[in-house]
């Protein structure tokens, strides 16, 4: 193992690690965010709600995210009026549709996370709450909501984890985070083993953290506390 | 826009083969490094259990591409020093090797929970009685324990076989002609990118359905004996 290679390497890793976090950042905010009307439209009584979110999440799960970055990146670019369209710009850069793809494949995903805490929820919460006089959505805003927030959240954080290693295919349309950086140093050096390692243990500490992260965060919102019946 | 593959048709389908084929071979691997895990995982040696959650935590914490990539780049000047040393220098990791290599790693490592799991949630009685018996430990496992695991575990492992599959494109990046680069040389000779990443996207619904179809019947046919007394 040559180590020299390593360190010298470490702060151009690290800006892809900056890249890397970065993406996933967003990815699984605006995921989340878009992840709730649509959870919570899945876990309608009507068909015709559910019907929508099912189809939507039932693509995004039962295709690879590389097929649905091609397809945003290469794929779009087939339709004139997408090039001559307003979003061309943001379209066209890597970074957005890395954004972008990964936003709607993790909002499927948080979606079902949603579904099925709101599922969990015991009914008699959602009773005493109609019974107390609360309208429905009241009900939902200050009951349901919360509790399938702390129902769902160590799944939130597997999908956050999750989410962080997808990132390395938005190295396949040619941006610099994590896993791009470390392909373009080893075009240059020819240590695959070292960098990869490297990059790897990049990956490993950024888990770590997210996982602590997230313990910090489930006790704060005091999730074993509501988990009494 | 029309649905027209410009005669790439049979070349998808033979990627849809080379898919299915290192689905089947990586799940083969992982299932043995996934049993083989969450074995040393419960056993009462302390090495084992501390090599059993360091295979699992670090394979896992490692996105699976940079895993293929490392097997398939990574293993080049190990497999020649290995060639020369039998006397056949141009040995090499195939890409299909690498990937299954990689996939199983990485699905060994998942499923290695799930195995876990499920020989916890055994009642211990039932092992206690095989030792009553006077039945030998390997015949415990054999008779006993494995025969139940499967029905607890085959969930959790359905699951991981949807991701697997999801997985198989990763290894396009390392050149193996499975759906995804068949679609990428199709996308290069007839510039329609969208339409062929579509028709890769619709492969990979079909088989993700098929798959969840023989989950079905799986599941069906493990429970069997208990679908009665829950009904």
């Amino acid at each position: 193992m040559n180590w020299d290679v390593i360190i010298k390497w470490l702060p151009k890793l690290a800006d892809g690690a900056l890249l890397t976090l970065e993406l996933v950042a967003i990815a699984v905010v605006a995921g989340l965010i878009l992840a709730i009307p649509m959870g919570i439209a899945r876990s309608s009584r009507n068909w015709y709600v559910r019907a929508v979110p099912y189809a939507y999440i039932f693509f995004f799960r039962g295709t690879p995210l590389l097929v649905q970055l091609f397809l945003v990146y290469y794929g779009l670019a087939q339709f004139d009026a997408v090039r001559k369209g307003m979003l061309w710009p943001y379209l066209r850069n890597p970074f957005w549709c890395a954004v972008i793809t990964m936003t709607l494949h993790t909002a499927a995903y948080i979606a079902e996370i949603l579904r099925g805490a709101i599922q969990a929820i015991p009914r008699g919460e959602i009773e005493a709450a109609r019974a107390l006089g609360m309208s429905r959505s009241q009900a939902l805003f200050f009951i349901i909501l919360p509790r399938a927030a702390r129902i769902g959240l160590p799944a939130y954080s597997n999908e956050v984890i999750l989410m962080l290693k997808a990132s390395a295919l938005a190295s396949t349309i040619t941006l610099l985070e994590l896993t791009g950086m470390a392909r373009t140093i080893i075009a240059r050096t020819y240590l695959p083993v070292e960098i990869f390692f490297a990059a790897g243990l990049f990956y490993l500490a950024i888990s770590y953290g997210l996982v602590r992260a997230f313990k910090l965060l489930e006790r704060w919102l005091r999730v074993d506390a509501s988990q009494g019946r | 826009m029309t649905f027209d593959l410009h005669g790439f048709g049979p070349a998808l389908a033979a990627g849809t083969l080379m898919t299915i084929k290192l689905a089947l071979s990586a799940l083969s691997l992982g299932l043995v490094l996934g049993l083989l895990g969450a074995l040393a995982k419960t056993s009462a040696a302390k090495p084992l259990q501390w090599l059993g959650g360091l295979y699992s935590t670090l394979v896992r914490g490692v996105p699976e591409l940079l895993w293929v990539l490392l097997i398939y780049f990574g293993t080049v000047n190990l497999m020649r020093s290995l060639g020369e040393a039998i006397g056949y220098p141009q040995l090499e990791l195939s890409a299909f090797a690498a990937g299954t290599i990689a996939l199983g790693l990485c699905f060994g490592a998942y499923a290695t929970e799930v195995f876990r799991g499920a020989i916890l949630a055994i009642p211990k009685g039932h092992r206690e009685a095989g030792q009553a018996l006077g039945l030998s430990r390997p015949r415990i496992l054999w008779r006993i324990i494995l025969p139940q695991m499967w029905r607890i575990a085959l969930p959790g492992l359905g699951n991981l076989f949807m991701i697997l599959m999801k997985d198989t494109a990763l290894v396009s990046v390392i050149g193996l002609e499975e759906i995804m680069r068949r679609s990428q040389i199709a996308v290069t000779a007839s510039k329609e990118p969208f339409t062929f990443y579509m028709v890769a996207a619709f492969i990979y619904l079909g088989l993700t359905v098929v798959a969840m179809t023989g989950m079905y019947f799986l599941e069906r046919r493990a429970a069997r004996g208990f679908i009665r007394s829950a009904a």
